[in-house]
């Protein structure tokens, strides 16, 4: 340990303290890390383990468990893909194929300019407008392969007028 | 305790209420196959399938390990539905498992290989894709091999309940699900103790100690001095291995077998535990006289230093300054037992036969050596020592009683048989403390209070001019509550053992398997009882010594007399004690 800057330590110890009356305090804390770091490294976790007594290999497991928690930073906007059922049948997983080949990375990859993160997801729930893409909240309906391209330029041309 | 009244195959039964079926059915002399299910439920995750029975009042097939039973069930353990399903289930682990069975070390051991004959499993039966596997080697004490992994859990349990640390982890999810220290390190990049009480609960081979047999193939071919040393614990289990009860002890057939197996000298660690003493004794009255840090801990066991210097670097300055009895030995076989023979230690390799696998890691530490010789070249577990006697062709059990080599290192006290049991060292030390304080030797030899197999035990001991509080722990989730008192300068004692494993070296991580279903002629508690019998097997060859004093072994006053001078002298110090790492870090930065 050591490898955290003094500002996250003290951070990352007020969201354990805001949990500790809880009885299973861990996917609460982790949640909260998640949001406000985008990411949970091995150091934060250790950290973690040694405030609340839960091994660091639980937590890792608990990490690596659910696709919402991720070991390395998330790029600036995280392509959501859904691969649930109904999307799946209605052509997703072309679409997330397209996503791939044009930014060269896999599911739960990141670009290196720090850009893009695609991730395949199982059912947001949004069948009636499957195929359904998820980018930072905002969700495109009826995805189609044609508009992949078109999406990705939007975002790049956000970042370049910024 | 109620009463249930359920059927079994059609038969009556009256059993406990609140059992498992599982359970239920063992009570009435049933035993169900299972893999995942161990020791009352301690890993109960009911993942593997394989114990599926029928039962009345429940929807479709149950696993029998953590489904309750009710007034009035009906089990089916043998119907064809039950013994096709539990056959499916094993044939699925079976089809993502890596067959190398006539090469794994756990063949013969193996739970899954045993359920797969008993449920009938056809080899082959599917096929398709397999889950990622990885392989680690890179600490000398253990292997991880996943592909051999059936993902039961019972390590992962095992090491959380018996030291907290929990180094062992369920990764990923789904078919991708592997077992492994947080971020698939390395044991050798956590804060792994190296104890091996995984290995021993592993059903199948993906937890192996790392052998070191082609060492000393390699050491014999090269015509070297080869001599073996042997813990005290492995005398009191080696002979499981040949199918000897649980507690015999077979030090004479030990000592006979390593003779045939063509060692230059066979001597007992013993020798190298009463030296312990004599430096552990010494210097805890030393720092009781001159004000040193107290309480004193003891040093022997490798798997409990691992544990200080990665959890509890603050209590580092309480340990003994010992080595643990093997690396004594080992040293002053290179130094003393050279002088005296005339022999060139750099032809001589020593080899300890130990109960442990953490033992293997202790032998590579930077400060174990002296004059640029390593103390212990190669440490092998006793279920490593069984195989190459296998390998021989030794018929063990017709082997006659022999004694140990005799000469320079030979003699050896009862003090030395009990390191191997929790509260041995302690005893140990507390025999020759007494008569150094005293002057003369505690009536009775025995301390009764350090004896026993809980998990914590303290005693208030008189040794005539003063009264010392005295602790005994094993486990580290035990050892850590006293070690927290000592972090918070509240701990009311003198002395204190910590032993890594549960019970002492006779449960070491290097023992051979206790695996009930695999002894049918043992009793049915013999999960329960293994390491009480293997205790007693030492304390009673404790009874038999005549001496059973270290201080009154003729070969070690004469050890001093000839070669070290006195306990903690100059040189008993170059050659004897260790220093530890305080800096050593739990998750290290990768390179």
């Amino acid at each position: 340990m050591g490898k955290l800057n003094k500002t996250a330590e003290s951070h990352i110890l007020e969201i354990i303290e805001r949990y500790k009356n809880e009885k299973t305090p861990l996917m609460l804390i982790l949640s909260d890390i998640q949001k406000e770091y985008g990411y949970i490294p091995l150091e934060v976790q250790e950290l973690v383990s040694a405030k609340t007594g839960i091994p660091v290999a639980e937590i890792y497991g608990v990490v690596t468990f659910y696709s919402y928690f991720s070991l390395k930073p998330k790029g600036k906007y995280v392509i959501g893909v859904c691969l649930g059922t109904a999307c799946y049948v209605k052509g997703s997983q072309q679409i997330i194929d397209k996503f791939e080949e044009l930014l060269n990375i896999k599911p739960g990859e990141t670009t290196e300019d720090g850009l893009f993160t695609i991730d395949a997801l199982r059912c947001i729930g949004a069948c009636g407008i499957a195929p359904a893409v998820s980018i930072n909240g905002k969700v495109y309906s009826k995805m189609t392969v044609s508009q992949v391209s078109k999406v990705i330029e939007s975002y790049r041309k956000e970042v370049a007028n910024v | 305790m109620a009463k249930v009244n359920i059927k079994i195959e059609g038969q009556s039964y009256q059993v406990e209420q609140g059992l498992t079926i599982l359970e239920a059915a063992r009570a009435c002399g049933y035993e169900i196959p299972t893999l995942c299910n161990f020791n009352h439920g301690e890993c109960s995750l009911a993942s593997c399938r394989v114990c599926l029975v029928e039962a009345t009042g429940a929807r479709g097939l149950v696993a029998s390990c953590v489904y309750p039973i009710e007034e009035g069930m009906e089990i089916k353990i043998s119907s064809p539905k039950a013994t096709k399903a539990r056959r499916v289930s094993v044939e699925l682990i079976l089809s993502n498992h890596s067959f190398h069975c006539q090469q794994c070390d756990k063949n013969g051991h193996c739970e899954l290989l045993h359920v797969a004959q008993l449920v009938g499993a056809r080899e082959g039966k599917f096929f398709g894709e397999k889950s990622e596997t990885f392989y680690d080697d890179l600490n000398p004490s253990l292997v991880r091999d996943t592909s051999k992994c059936i993902l039961c859990g019972r390590c992962v349990n095992r090491c959380v309940n018996i030291h907290g640390t929990g180094i062992l982890g369920f990764e990923r999810r789904g078919f991708k699900t592997f077992i492994a220290p947080a971020g698939n390190r390395g044991f050798n990049e956590s804060p792994c103790l190296l104890c091996g009480q995984c290995v021993n609960v592993c059903p199948t081979g993906a937890l192996m100690e790392k052998s070191e047999i082609d060492k000393l193939d390699a050491a014999m071919a090269a015509g070297k001095y080869v001599i073996v040393q042997t813990a005290p614990a492995v005398r009191a289990a080696l002979g499981e291995e040949f199918g000897l009860p649980v507690g015999t002890p077979v030090t004479g057939k030990m000592a006979a077998a390593l003779r045939r197996l063509g060692f230059y000298r066979v001597y007992d660690t013993n020798f190298g535990a009463d030296l312990t003493i004599m430096e552990e004794a010494n210097e805890l009255l030393s720092r009781i006289k001159n004000g040193g840090t107290l309480p004193m801990i003891t040093s022997c066991s490798p798997g409990w230093i691992n544990y200080a210097e990665y959890f509890y670097p603050e209590v580092l300055d309480n340990l003994s300054s010992c080595k643990s009895p093997h690396q004594m030995q080992g040293a002053i076989i290179k130094s003393y037992f050279a002088k005296e023979k005339g022999i060139d230690p750099k032809d001589i390799v020593t080899v300890s036969i130990m109960p442990c696998t953490a033992k293997k890691f202790e032998k590579e530490r930077p400060v174990m050596e002296a004059n640029g010789l390593r103390d212990v070249d190669i440490v092998l577990t006793t279920r490593e020592l069984a195989r190459i006697i296998k390998r021989a062709g030794i018929n063990f059990n017709k082997l006659p009683d022999e004694d140990f080599d005799q000469d320079i290192m030979g003699d050896y006290t009862g003090a030395g048989v009990i390191f191997g049991v929790t509260g041995g060292v302690m005893e140990a030390a507390l025999r020759t403390a007494y008569k150094a304080l005293t002057g003369t030797e505690r009536k009775p030899i025995e301390f009764h209070e350090v004896r026993g197999l809980e998990g914590i035990k303290e005693a208030e001991i008189d040794l005539g001019a003063a009264k010392i509080k005295v602790a005994v722990a094993s486990g580290m989730r035990n050892a850590s509550k006293l070690l927290d008192q000592i972090k918070e300068g509240k701990s009311p004692y003198t002395f204190i053992e910590i032993m890594c494993c549960p019970g002492g070296c006779i449960n070491g991580g290097g023992q051979p398997f206790v695996k009930p279903m695999l002894m049918p002629n043992e009793d049915d508690d013999i999960f329960e009882t293994y390491r009480e019998k293997r205790a007693n097997a030492l304390y009673s060859e404790d009874e038999r010594q005549v001496l059973r004093q270290s201080h009154n072994n003729p070969q070690i006053i004469e050890l001093y007399e000839k070669y070290l001078g006195e306990p903690n002298s100059h040189l008993a110090h170059e050659l004897l004690h260790t220093t530890y790492n305080k800096d050593r870090e739990q998750y290290p930065t990768k390179k």
